[in-house]
């Protein structure tokens, strides 16, 4: 994903600015310190050494270094609480006791991301994958399971890591300031394919959200011309049909990827490979050559078939 | 020359490279035409020309652990649990037992998952990749025992309702004597 590069330096919004405050402020400190203890350092290497008497105890300087060495014992102490008591401040910071504009529930498998934004209605529930929208400028919660091993979910623009333990529901709060695209990453290893499980967080302004969501909670588009339809059939008849979605198909297993809207997302494989026609075709024939370990099987299509597959994959916008 | 027992300790060495531990090998890329379903069992007797022998059917997972755990993890993720629970039965028969209605050997149950059979079990051809199904072979056939020890995993994911699979027993016949009827005079 080289469009997109993830920052922890470039706050994108009032949870990541509050971690980058954290990290600017440990950094001034820490330098201060070092410049202080590097000085020190230096300064006792060249002074001239003291000689036996005036270490002796009692003799008259004794008193004076005792009190030096309780100062920068108790600046020591003072210096760690500052760093305890502003930590405090910014993990309560983090979390948020308003009501969210958008809860998502993120799934993490072996080796992509689910995300499922749950609606009153129950047939405008989304699931997607990999790809998450929020609207800008509105407190999201995302609610975080795992269904294999633990991961962690890590978008540095929006905010710090936070791990998704199987069979435990952690919580974590986004906010992004402008309208873009910040990419994530699993940040706990969790397996072969650990590095090619990343994720794009997708910004919009509410209306945009409103449109995208509408888009995504409309069941698949019914084939028109015979080459899609024929896309579909393949679709339905091949190992596809066991692992994945499409609503508005008798397609309806969870093991894979939401592939409703296959179309409108940026990437395929977890941010393995952008989403064009010919990644998507490399993919179905021999994902295990692009993400070995993968749970995708190499599928062998006639060249017919697969061209089908592809234009009606490439319907699902 | 170096010390008579070094050599030999040297050449003891050698030969445990030297047998390759297969039971431990993951092999993530099976080449594409690998995935095609195909029947490895003929339906008919009859054939064209003079009878030949059918060449011996060989599981190429029969002696890997990590495709027995693959095969593991898609009986749950087929929902082949959903008839045959996890291995007791219920809807379709159970498989840890020592029944078997279509024979036992690797290309018999092979063949009851492609083709499907009478009264139920429906066939999954061109749905599973080939590969997949024998996975889901050799994962069928440690249920009951028909694996070698050291191939079965030694432990189990999840609560223990049976025997751990390396020390599943081959069952033997409920009905061990021979009806007098049968006997040969």
């Amino acid at each position: 994903m080289p469009d997109w590069l993830q920052s922890v330096l470039q706050p994108a919004g009032p949870q990541a600015e509050r971690v980058h405050a954290l990290w600017n402020f440990m950094l001034a400190v820490s330098v201060i310190v070092y410049v202080v203890v590097v000085g020190v350092l230096l300064l006792a290497t060249f002074r001239p050494r003291h000689s036996e008497a005036e270490l002796a105890e009692g003799a008259p300087g004794e008193r004076g270094v005792t009190r030096l060495v309780s100062l920068a014992t108790a600046v020591t102490v003072l210096t760690l609480f500052a760093f305890l008591l502003f930590d405090f401040s910014t993990g309560r910071a983090l979390t948020s006791s308003v009501k969210p504009a958008v809860s998502i529930e993120v799934t993490g498998h072996q080796w992509w991301w689910e995300a499922t934004y749950y609606h009153d209605i129950p047939n405008k529930r989304v699931t997607t994958a990999n790809e998450i929208h929020i609207p800008v400028g509105r407190p999201v919660l995302l609610r975080l399971n795992s269904q294999d091993v633990i991961h962690s979910f890590w978008a540095p623009d929006l905010n710090g890591k936070r791990d998704l333990i199987p069979g435990k529901e952690s919580s974590l709060w986004l906010e992004a300031d402008t309208p873009g695209v910040y990419r994530g990453q699993c940040a706990e290893f969790c397996g072969y394919q650990h590095a090619k499980m990343a994720f794009l967080i997708v910004a919009d302004r509410p209306a945009d959200f409103q449109r995208w969501y509408a888009a995504q909670a409309d069941t698949a588009k019914t084939p028109t011309d015979s080459l899609t339809s024929r896309g579909l059939e393949v679709f339905l008849t091949s190992p596809c049909v066991m692992c994945h979605t499409i609503h508005g198909t008798p397609a309806g297993a969870t093991l894979g990827p939401d592939l409703t809207h296959v179309a409108s997302r940026r990437y395929i494989g977890a941010g393995a490979l952008p989403n064009t026609r010919g990644n998507l075709a490399g993919w179905i024939l021999d994902a295990q050559g692009i993400k070995p370990g993968a749970h995708m099987p190499p599928n062998s299509l006639s060249p017919a078939d697969l061209q089908a597959l592809l234009a009606y994959l490439g319907t699902l916008k | 020359m170096p010390h008579p027992s070094l050599r030999l300790a040297l050449m003891l060495a050698g030969l445990l490279l030297a047998s390759a531990c297969q039971r431990e090998t993951r092999r993530f890329r099976e080449s594409p035409p690998a995935a095609t379903s195909e029947t490895a069992v003929a339906m008919s007797e009859l054939q064209p020309g003079p009878k030949a022998r059918d060449l011996p059917v060989v599981n190429p997972y029969e002696k890997n652990a990590y495709a027995v755990a693959e095969g593991e993890r898609l009986f749950g993720a087929y929902n082949c649990t959903g008839c045959h629970s996890h291995g007791g039965g219920g809807i379709g028969p159970a498989l840890m037992d020592d029944e078997w209605i279509y024979g036992s050997d690797p290309e018999n149950i092979f063949s009851t998952i492609v083709e499907g059979r009478p009264n139920g079990m429906p066939s999954f051809r061109g749905k599973i990749p080939n590969y997949q199904v024998w996975q889901l072979v050799a994962y069928v056939r440690s249920m009951s025992g028909l694996l070698a020890k050291d191939v079965a995993p030694a432990r189990d994911d999840h609560m223990v309702m049976a025997p751990e699979p390396q020390r599943t027993q081959v069952k033997e016949p409920i009905h061990a004597f021979t009806p007098a009827a049968a006997e040969h005079p």
